[in-house]
C-alpha cells in the first residue's frame, strides 16, 4: 500500500512540473465554422492575403459551394490567377524564387490548422512585433524569427515588444507584452474579428467535409442507440432459457 | 428445411464438409455459458480485422505509394474521393480500437489464466497475432508520409542500427537505402496491403481452430469439459456457440460501434492521440521534430527504450533500451509457464496475485502516458521504475503465484 501511495503521489506531481514549464499561453480563437458568412469573409481575406505566398494546394476552388458561394461567385470573387473552378488552389509563387525571397518556401496552408491548431493560428496572426534584428524586419511573439513578413500591417499597425522583468523572488521570469506603437487601417476589435474569420476559414479548408461528418455522425448514433436497443432485447429473448 | 434446400445441402456435403464445419464450429461448438463483458473482444478484434480489410483495399484505390504523392494522395481520398474521408478515419481510427480491442483481449486472458495448460499454443498463437499486428502498425503508420511516419518510422529503424557488427547492414537491407525514402516507403507497403494481411487472416484462423480444439476458457477458469451430461456428452455448463453468443456477440458489435462511430463521426483525431497533429505536415527529411512520439499503443514500449540511460556490462544503453522493448512484449509469450498458481482464475487466486496484475496494468498504463511525453530527468525515472514493475510482474511470477494463498474452485461455472 505505502508503494502504492508513493507511486502515485508521483504520478500526481508529473503534470505540475510540465505545466510550470509551459510557453506562453495562445488565445482561444472565436470561432465557429458552421457561420458561413464569416467563411466568406475568411476565404475573401485567405485568396486576397495569404495565397499569394502559400498554396493551399489540396483544395479545389468548387468546394467552396460548402460555405454557400456559386461557382459564378467563386470565378468572380476568390479566383484571381486565371484558374477554372474545378482547380486547386495554388499559389503564383514560384519555389526557387520563395527560397530566394524569404529563405524558405512558405508552408502549404490546406491543413495548418490541423498541425496547429485554431488558437495557435489566431495568436499568430496577432502577434507579429517589429524587430529591426531579423531580415524581414518582423519578428513574431510565439514564433521566433520566423521567416514570414507582417503582411497583415496595414490592417493590425505596426507592434512593438515591451519586455518587463518580473522579479517574482523565483529568480528572473520576464514577461512579454505587445504594444501599438502605429494604428493600422482596422481598430484592434475589428482586426481580430479579421483574424477570427481567417482562422475560421483555415479550420474549415483544413477538413472542408467536417460540417457534414458531425450531421451524418448525429444520423449513425440514432440508428445505432436503436439498434442497441433491439439487439439487446433479441439477446435476452435467445437467451431466456439459459440457467 | 424445404426439401429442394436440403438436397442442394446433401449435394454440397457430399462434397464439401458444409453441415459439419457448422455444426463443429458454431450450431455444436459448445461454449461456456458464464461469459462476461470481457469475452466480447474476441469477435470485437474480429470485426475490426474485417473492417481494416475492407477499408484498406478502398483506401489502395487511390494511394500512391510514392514519396512525393504519398501525403497529398492521402489528402485527395480525404477531398476529392467520394466518402474517402469516412473510408479513411473508418481505417485510421480501427487501427488504434484494434490495439483497444486486442489489449482488452489479452487483459481478459491474464486474469482468468486463459494462457494455462491445455490453452498455452493457443496463446502462443495469439501473441503471433500480437506481434504481426503490430508490424501492420509500423507499416501502415509510415504510408501517409507525414513528419511523424517518418521521423517515427527512423526511430524504429535506427533501432535495428543498434545491434552490434550487422546493424547497419541490417537496417539498409530493411530500407532499401542508406536511409528512410521512397524504396522503403514502397517495401513497406507491400508488406502492408499484402505480406502482413495474409499472414494475420492465417493466424486468425489458426487461432480459432486451435480455442475451437481446446475449448474455451471462461471466468471460473475451470474445464466445462470435465463435466459433461453421460447421456449426450455435450458439458452441462455449455451452450452452442450459435444461437446464444452469436446473438450476444451482436449485441456487443452495437455497443462497440456506438464507440467506434462516435471518434469517427466527432473525434476522429482522437486529441492527437489516434492521427497526430504533427503528421499533418508531410515529411521533411531535413528537419527533425521537437518531440517525437509513436502512436499511443506504442508508447509502452517508447518509454521502456528511453529509459535505458546507463551503458551496463559491455553493451550500450541504446541496444539496452532495444533489448528491453523487444523483452517486453516477447515476455508475455512465457506466461503459460511463468504462473504456477493451482488456479487459472483471478476470481480465486489470492490477494498477491490481485496486487500483482493491477500494479502490471497501472505500470503499463503509465508508461504509455510517459511515452506521449518529452523525456524530462523525473519521467526518465518514472519509466525506469515502472519498467522495472513491468518486469517484475513476469519474473517473479513463479514465486508469488505459488505462495498466494488461493480459494478453492467451484465444480460448477458460477454467475
Amino acid at each position: 500500500m505505502r508503494l502504492i501511495k508513493l507511486l502515485l503521489f508521483f504520478i500526481g506531481l508529473a503534470p505540475i512540473l510540465v505545466f510550470a514549464a509551459a510557453d506562453i499561453k495562445l488565445d482561444k480563437a472565436p470561432i465557429d465554422t458552421s457561420d458561413n458568412a464569416s467563411l466568406q469573409r475568411g476565404a475573401q481575406s485567405f485568396v486576397n492575403y495569404c495565397l499569394t505566398c502559400h498554396g493551399a494546394s489540396y483544395m479545389r476552388y468548387n468546394r467552396h459551394q460548402d460555405i454557400e458561394l456559386t461557382n459564378q461567385e467563386i470565378s468572380e470573387r476568390l479566383i484571381h490567377t486565371g484558374q477554372k473552378v474545378g482547380d486547386l488552389m495554388l499559389t503564383a509563387m514560384k519555389k526557387k524564387e520563395a527560397e530566394e525571397w524569404f529563405g524558405v518556401v512558405p508552408p502549404d496552408l490546406s491543413i495548418i490548422a490541423r498541425s496547429r491548431g485554431a488558437d495557435w493560428l489566431y495568436t499568430y496572426l496577432r502577434a507579429f512585433y517589429k524587430d529591426d534584428s531579423t531580415a524581414s524586419g518582423w519578428n513574431n511573439l510565439i514564433f521566433d524569427r520566423v521567416a514570414m513578413p507582417h503582411v497583415l500591417y496595414q490592417l493590425q499597425g505596426q507592434q512593438v515588444l515591451d519586455v518587463k522583468s518580473a522579479d517574482d523572488g523565483k529568480g528572473g521570469s520576464e514577461i512579454k507584452k505587445l504594444k501599438l506603437s502605429v494604428p493600422g487601417a482596422l481598430s484592434k476589435q475589428e482586426y481580430d474579428k479579421f483574424a477570427a474569420d481567417l482562422v475560421n476559414y483555415m479550420v474549415y479548408l483544413g477538413e472542408p467535409h467536417a460540417n457534414f461528418r458531425k450531421k451524418l455522425g448525429a444520423i449513425v448514433m440514432a440508428f445505432l442507440l436503436a439498434m442497441l436497443g433491439l439487439t439487446y432485447l433479441l439477446k435476452r429473448e435467445y437467451w431466456r432459457d439459459v440457467h | 428445411m424445404s426439401k429442394q434446400e436440403n438436397s442442394m445441402m446433401e449435394w454440397i456435403d457430399k462434397r464439401f464438409p458444409m453441415t459439419a464445419t457448422w455444426r463443429a464450429h458454431l450450431s455444436e461448438y459448445y461454449a461456456p455459458k458464464n461469459f462476461n463483458f470481457w469475452y466480447y473482444f474476441g469477435s470485437l478484434a474480429m470485426l475490426v480485422l474485417v473492417n481494416q480489410l475492407i477499408t484498406g483495399i478502398f483506401l489502395t484505390m487511390s494511394y500512391k505509394p510514392d514519396a512525393s504523392l504519398a501525403f497529398a494522395s492521402v489528402e485527395y481520398i480525404m477531398r476529392d474521393v467520394n466518402f474517402g474521408w469516412l473510408i479513411r478515419y473508418m481505417h485510421s481510427t480501427g487501427a488504434s480500437m484494434f490495439f483497444v480491442v486486442v489489449y482488452l483481449h489479452m487483459f481478459r486472458g491474464m486474469m482468468y489464466g486463459s494462457y494455462r495448460k491445455p490453452r498455452e499454443l493457443l496463446w502462443l498463437i495469439g501473441m503471433a497475432i500480437f506481434f504481426v499486428l503490430m508490424s501492420l502498425a509500423f507499416t501502415g503508420y509510415i504510408l501517409p508520409w507525414g513528419q511523424m511516419s517518418y521521423w517515427g518510422a527512423q526511430v524504429i529503424v535506427s533501432m535495428f542500427g543498434a545491434i552490434p557488427f550487422i546493424g547497419e547492414t541490417l537496417s539498409n537491407w530493411i530500407l532499401g537505402d542508406f536511409m528512410l525514402s521512397d524504396a522503403a516507403l514502397n517495401r513497406f507497403f507491400a508488406y502492408h496491403v499484402v505480406t502482413l494481411p495474409l499472414l494475420i487472416i492465417v493466424l486468425v484462423f489458426v487461432h480459432i481452430i486451435a480455442l475451437h480444439e481446446v475449448g474455451s476458457n471462461n471466468p471460473d477458469g475451470i474445464e466445462i469439459k470435465a463435466n459433461k451430461d453421460p447421456k449426450t456428452g455435450i458439458p452441462v455448463d455449455g451452450i452452442p456457440f450459435h444461437p446464444y453468443y452469436s446473438v450476444k456477440d451482436i449485441f456487443g458489435v452495437v455497443a462497440f460501434l456506438i464507440v467506434f462511430c462516435g471518434i469517427i463521426f466527432f473525434v476522429p483525431e482522437m486529441g492527437g492521440y489516434f492521427l497526430e497533429y504533427n503528421n499533418f505536415i508531410p515529411a521533411n527529411t531535413l528537419q527533425t521534430p521537437d518531440h517525437i512520439a509513436p502512436v499511443w499503443y506504442f508508447t509502452p514500449y517508447y518509454s521502456m527504450l528511453r529509459a535505458v540511460t546507463v551503458n551496463f556490462l559491455w553493451i550500450d544503453a541504446k541496444l539496452w533500451g532495444v533489448i528491453l522493448m523487444a523483452a517486453a512484449v516477447i515476455i508475455f509469450c512465457f506466461l503459460p509457464w511463468l504462473d504456477r498458481s493451482p488456479v487459472k482464475s483471478i476470481r480465486y487466486k489470492g490477494p498477491i496475485f490481485k496486487f500483482a496484475l493491477t500494479l502490471f496494468v497501472i505500470s503499463f498504463l503509465v508508461l504509455g502516458w510517459l511515452g506521449t511525453k518529452a523525456p524530462t530527468p523525473l519521467y526518465t525515472l518514472l519509466a525506469q521504475i515502472f519498467t522495472v514493475i513491468y518486469f517484475a510482474f513476469f519474473i517473479l511470477m513463479p514465486w508469488y503465484s505459488k505462495i498466494d494463498k488461493t480459494k478453492p474452485e467451484p465444480k460448477r461455472v458460477t454467475k
